[in-house]
């Protein structure tokens, strides 16, 4: 009897298993297994790729500029985030009373999400265009700057401005997933707050801040790991270039899988970006399981 | 009641499977071939010519054909897929540059099998369609890039179109003017920056299986000079072809590096006098080498033999001398056959310049083979490190050989 009830547990388990091992499981130790693999275009056909130990791994760190690449990812991710975070959130707080007009504002705040990155990415690489871009032709027309800057073609300011677009696309997400936060503080701390003399900054301070946590620890995780793999707006606006100058790990790991046609090469690099992207997931376990210690 | 319901739900079932029998037996049960064709033209001329003369074809043969079209950079994707789970098709398309890496993967055939060898081709179309010696594609057409000029532009300069690397150098500075430029071309950071760079690479005496070469750095050296002086816009280093097409239709680049496809867009616009030159060589009396373009027809090996030998009869087919004129003389493309260019010149005068430059074209895969992507990767990294990642020519070309 007590066998079958053991059973019976573990048999409402089964579909979740089967989705996840098929969904999750098998593509990740794909990805592995191709890592170490010699897997070039006529593998598909010959169904054959011999496996090469960790040459893979070896070449793509010891050529194609991996160093700047990682720097790339790691200033790419880190900048983004901080100005998405903070934007959005600052977004968030305005939001968090309705005053006229707002419920506009916030779906227009929405836009970025909501446009194609591929069109997006075209209208700002119109916006950036050095010579006839409407950006700097503002910067002249305001005396601001008369060099024209060439913000996609010069490797000064190519990263910058690729960091810039994915700012921009990333504000939305952060500040709707805050408010929804934000709204959930019962309304009556605040008022209590406010009897003891707390507002402004200090109710941000002691009350939205604390409350928050749970919601801005998910929200940075997954930009992080969103942002940690963004590849669409960098192929759309750069290509990589100038000179390498926007290749990032995400953008490597597709030139070698789907322009060399090095798929054992792509996935090592893809590998690489998993465990990064790993190291954060444990970092926010730590962090949450700390948390809730408390 | 239960009983008769499902008596009721069977008997129907029986008879739509019944009526599904009928409708699909006799499909299945024709003599009637159909071929499975799979190209990437979507748009132009060439959609309707090349359906048209393959439709044909094939009705010589008493097959059908059923044409799959997959858009540009898709297809490469969709065609390995295809080869892994044996569903490739009868008859299909690649961009000239990849019929020997497909080749080198044993799923397409050789022509030789068939009997098909490519007499009266271009020398260059040959070695783009040969992989190891053996003969793996048919192209039909192709085309090339040259140097497009603005008529008036030059007229008012007092300019004809430069024929040295010197004299472009030189007539592209006195074309510019604050935002409007000398000359236009794509130095991007991908294939289409490569395919721009041949000619100079090329007529310089590099090879592309070794570029670290004095040869490459001097034509390297040709750009940064352009760059430098400000002859070219820096955003050259994002343009694709057609947006140099547009700077130029914009009066905003005096002269360009482009192809004969771009024919269509040029001539929409009335006001705009243009004119084809050779693209400049090092020294003066020097022959301009450009890539061959276009795309060559293969056999992918379908493991049905009887589907496979209509298949080739259609691809000599296509390639007849009636065929190759009228897909070239639906826009902008060039027959493949040497004894073609005559009369084909005669109908599309326009494209005289093109024909001269196809006869000294060279094929991507000439030298490098299946190598041809990694190859192409260094050419466009060599010229971006140079042109703003502040390395010396020679630096550049010795980095990007070694593939760092």
């Amino acid at each position: 009897m007590k066998h079958v009830k053991f059973l019976n547990r573990y048999a409402f388990l089964v579909p979740a298993m089967i989705f996840m091992s098929f969904f999750y499981a098998v593509p990740i130790f794909k990805s592995i297994q191709l890592g170490f693999q010699n897997y070039s275009i006529s593998s598909f056909y010959t169904g054959k790729a011999p496996y090469v130990g960790l040459q893979n791994y070896r070449y793509v760190i010891h050529y194609g500029n991996f160093g700047k690449a990682l720097e790339n990812t790691i200033l790419f991710t880190v900048v983004s985030i901080l100005f998405q975070f903070t934007i959005g959130l600052s977004l968030a707080i305005l939001f968090r009373r309705e005053f006229p007009m707002s419920k506009i504002l916030q779906g227009l705040l929405l836009a970025p999400w909501l446009i194609s990155l591929i069109a997006a990415s075209a209208v700002w690489k119109w916006i950036l265009d050095q010579d006839s871009g409407i950006l700097n032709e503002f910067l002249n027309f305001t005396h601001l700057d008369r060099s024209y800057p060439g913000w996609l073609v010069d490797p000064k300011f190519a990263l910058i401005s690729i960091i810039l677009i994915n700012i921009w696309i990333g504000i939305p997400f952060n500040a709707v997933i805050l408010l929804s936060g934000i709204r959930e503080i019962p309304e009556d701390i605040f008022e209590a707050a406010e009897i003891d003399g707390a507002s402004g900054f200090r109710s941000f301070r002691h009350i939205i801040w604390p409350l928050l946590r749970p919601v801005t620890a998910i929200v940075l995780l997954l930009g992080v790991i969103y942002t940690l793999k963004v590849l669409d707006i960098i192929i759309a606006t750069t290509n990589g270039g100038p000179a390498d100058a926007t290749q990032t790990i995400a953008t490597k790991a597709y030139f070698y899988s789907f322009v060399d046609f090095a798929f054992g090469r792509g996935a090592a690099m893809n590998n690489i970006l998993i465990i990064i992207s790993l190291l954060f997931a444990f970092l926010y376990w730590r962090l949450s399981r700390r948390h809730s210690n408390d | 009641m239960e009983n008769r319901k499902k008596a009721r739900f069977s008997s129907a079932l029986t008879a739509g499977l019944f009526a599904m029998g009928v409708l699909v037996v006799p499909l299945a049960h024709a003599d009637q071939v159909t071929l499975q064709v799979e190209h990437y033209y979507t748009a132009g001329p060439q959609v309707q010519a090349f359906a048209t003369a393959i439709g044909d074809c094939a009705a010589t043969y008493g097959a059908k054909i059923n044409i799959t079209v997959v858009p540009g950079d898709a297809l490469d994707a969709k065609v390995l897929q295809q080869s892994s789970s044996k569903t490739l098709p009868d008859l299909l398309m690649l961009d000239n540059p990849d019929v020997a890496s497909f080749a080198s993967t044993g799923a397409l055939l050789p022509l030789s099998q068939f009997g098909i060898t490519a007499t009266g081709f271009y020398p260059g179309i040959v070695a783009a369609s040969t992989y190891k010696g053996k003969l793996y594609s048919l192209q039909p057409i192709t085309n090339t890039i040259s140097l497009f000029y603005n008529t008036d532009l030059l007229k008012a300069a007092g300019l004809t179109p430069p024929t040295t690397w010197s004299s472009l150098k030189r007539d592209a500075k006195r074309l510019t003017h604050g935002n409007n430029y000398g000359l236009a071309f794509s130095a991007k950071a991908d294939f289409e920056g490569t395919w721009q760079f041949l000619p100079f690479m090329w007529t310089a005496g590099a090879s592309e299986d070794n570029i670290n070469s004095p040869q490459m750095a001097s034509a390297i050296q040709l750009w940064v000079d352009l760059f430098n002086a400000k002859s070219v816009s820096h955003s050259a280093l994002t343009w694709s072809q057609s947006d140099v097409n547009d700077q130029f239709i914009a009066g905003k680049a005096a002269m360009m590096i482009n192809g004969p496809w771009q024919y269509p867009a040029l001539k929409a616009v009335p006001s705009l006098h243009w004119a084809v030159a050779p693209i400049p060589t090092p020294a003066a009396g020097g022959v301009s080498v450009s890539p061959l373009g276009g795309e060559g027809w293969t056999l992918p090996d379908t493991g049905n033999a009887a589907n496979e030998a209509i298949a080739a009869k259609v691809l000599v087919c296509l390639n007849s001398d009636s065929n190759q004129m009228k897909i070239g003389l639906a826009g902008g493309v060039i027959p493949t056959k040497i004894k073609l260019a005559k009369a084909y010149v005669k109908q599309a005068p326009d494209m005289a310049a093109f024909v001269k430059q196809v006869a000294t074209a060279r094929a991507r895969t000439g030298i490098v083979g299946e190598n041809w992507p990694a190859a192409a990767t260094k050419i466009f990294k060599a010229f971006q490190l140079a042109l703003v990642g502040g390395k010396t020519a020679a630096q550049a070309a010795s980095i990007a050989a070694a593939g760092q």
